[in-house]
């Protein structure tokens, strides 16, 4: 049970990280994850009332506030567009709307959870973090940093030309997924996600530069690239067992999703 | 603390513990419409309206409702029977349990959602767990409802 003696709703960034410093004190997103742990939490930090619960669009990147919910970013209609219904397909199997108007941005991202979709879909975009303390850093680099005291404010989505597919294969409608994969073209550049491995999402890399100029490839030579590629992404991704899917069915299912994420975004098959 | 809020179209000042979730402290004010089926917030049996948008009181402190408009089954009285009668039409109904949550996430889709297909439906629906049916009926009930909404708002603008 989250057992919580004091709270605050706080005026400012700076409150909120000076508070925060103490270590049974707690941030609050939408405490959906919070809600499921046994915690004595001596200060509940409430970020609520400064208005960092909206998608904002500027000429060259989104600014998302950490307090946005995941069904908002899932009906923003600009992210949309922009991501061609990535963003959208990557949240709107977890769980169901109510839980989803609950749940938040900062409180997905700033947990950097094995099984989530959400720090998937970012991550195959050119995303970045920033922090009260910390300032901007790349999403890639903040994932495999050590959880910390700092503050999350919101998560940064440059506009980079962007094409993006996101897949993932549950056991059961609702479920945490079993694996997700995000495939993109930021620019030029190929990126492809695997998540829920279950260990937390990671950028695949092609260091064998089998996507190397894959805009520039015809049908015939980009479908070869994408069967090449899925086969060392499952050779090369670390996956593991869980409750959910074995170590053998998760390597299966990289290629498989690595493959299907590829051919629609190469307009090889949709 | 203090909390005031509306709760189904009553302003009101409480206090509440800090810890005390909305679902305890409705059920407190007499909102027994409203019930915990779950754990893990996966059931949606916890359903309230929440400024119009639906969110599970299980997983909401009651002091996040400060300064919202709170609305549970039982300020939806008129328009739960309504529906009422196209569950039981249908035999959608089973041991019942599931229906607050469920009535009350139909109202929030009947709001966001224009003329929304089956598919549509099932989709804001996902996160309302029945332990005693396939979900069907209670589909077919929805889709004749939602008709039955359409051709009543289409006589009462023709009148
Ligand atoms: C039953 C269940 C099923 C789920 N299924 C899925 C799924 O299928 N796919 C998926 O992607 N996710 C899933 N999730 C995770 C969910 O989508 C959210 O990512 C998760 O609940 C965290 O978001 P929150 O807003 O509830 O954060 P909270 O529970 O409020 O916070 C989580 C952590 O982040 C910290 N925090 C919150 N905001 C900030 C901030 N701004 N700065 C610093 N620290 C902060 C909190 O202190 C806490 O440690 C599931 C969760 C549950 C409980
Ligand atoms: S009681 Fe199950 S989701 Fe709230
Ligand atoms: S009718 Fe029994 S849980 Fe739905």
């Amino acid at each position: 049970m989250l057992k919580i003696k004091s709270y605050v709703k706080v005026n400012s960034i700076a409150e909120a990280y000076e508070l925060n410093q103490k270590k049974s004190a707690c941030v609050l997103g939408g405490m959906i994850w919070l809600k499921m742990g046994n915690r004595n939490v001596s200060t509940a930090i409430d970020l609520s009332g400064l208005g960092l619960d909206t998608v904002q669009e500027l000429e060259d990147e989104y600014v998302i506030g950490c307090m946005t919910t995941l069904r908002d970013l899932e009906m923003d209609k600009s992210l949309n567009t922009f991501t061609q219904g990535a963003i959208r397909e990557s949240l709107r199997h977890i769980v169901g709307v109510q839980f989803r108007n609950c749940t938040t941005v900062g409180g997905s991202i700033f947990g950097r959870y094995g099984f989530s979709d959400v720090l998937s879909m970012f991550l195959a975009m050119d995303t970045w973090v920033d922090l009260y303390q910390a300032g901007r850093i790349p999403l890639a680099e903040f994932v495999k940093m050590k959880k910390d005291r700092d503050i999350l404010q919101s998560v940064i989505v440059k506009k980079t030309p962007l094409k993006t597919v996101y897949l993932s294969q549950r056991n059961t409608e609702t479920d945490f997924p079993v694996l997700t994969c995000a495939a993109s073209l930021i620019g030029e550049q190929p990126r492809t996600i695997i998540g829920a491995r279950p260990g937390c999402a990671m950028v695949v890399e092609d260091r064998e530069d089998l996507l190397y100029g894959f805009t520039e490839m015809s049908k015939k030579e980009k479908a070869e690239a994408v069967r090449k590629f899925s086969e060392y992404a499952a050779a090369n991704v670390p996956v593991g067992s869980n409750m959910r899917g074995s170590k053998e069915y998760r390597r299966l299912l990289t290629e498989v999703l690595t493959r299907r994420a590829w051919e629609a975004l190469g307009g090889i098959k949709e | 603390m203090n909390l005031s809020f509306w709760l189904n179209g009553v302003y009101r000042h409480d206090e509440v513990e800090p810890d005390t979730m909305l679902l305890d402290f409705l059920r407190d004010k007499g909102c027994y419409s409203i019930k915990c089926g779950c754990e893990t917030s996966n059931c949606g049996l916890c359903t309230v309206l929440m400024d119009g948008k639906p969110i599970l009181s299980c997983s909401t402190l009651a002091l996040r409702a400060e300064g919202k408009k709170i609305v549970t089954m039982e300020g939806m009285q008129k328009e739960a029977e309504e529906f009422g009668t196209f569950l039981a039409d249908e035999g959608a109904e089973q041991c019942g349990f599931c229906n607050p949550g469920f009535i009350m996430n139909i109202f929030a889709m009947e709001n966001e959602l224009e003329d929304p297909t089956e598919e549509d439906i099932k989709e804001y629906l996902a996160g309302n767990l029945c332990r005693c049916s396939g979900f069907v009926g209670q589909t077919r009930s929805i889709l004749k409802y939602l008709q039955y909404k359409k051709t009543k708002k289409r006589e009462e603008a023709e009148k």
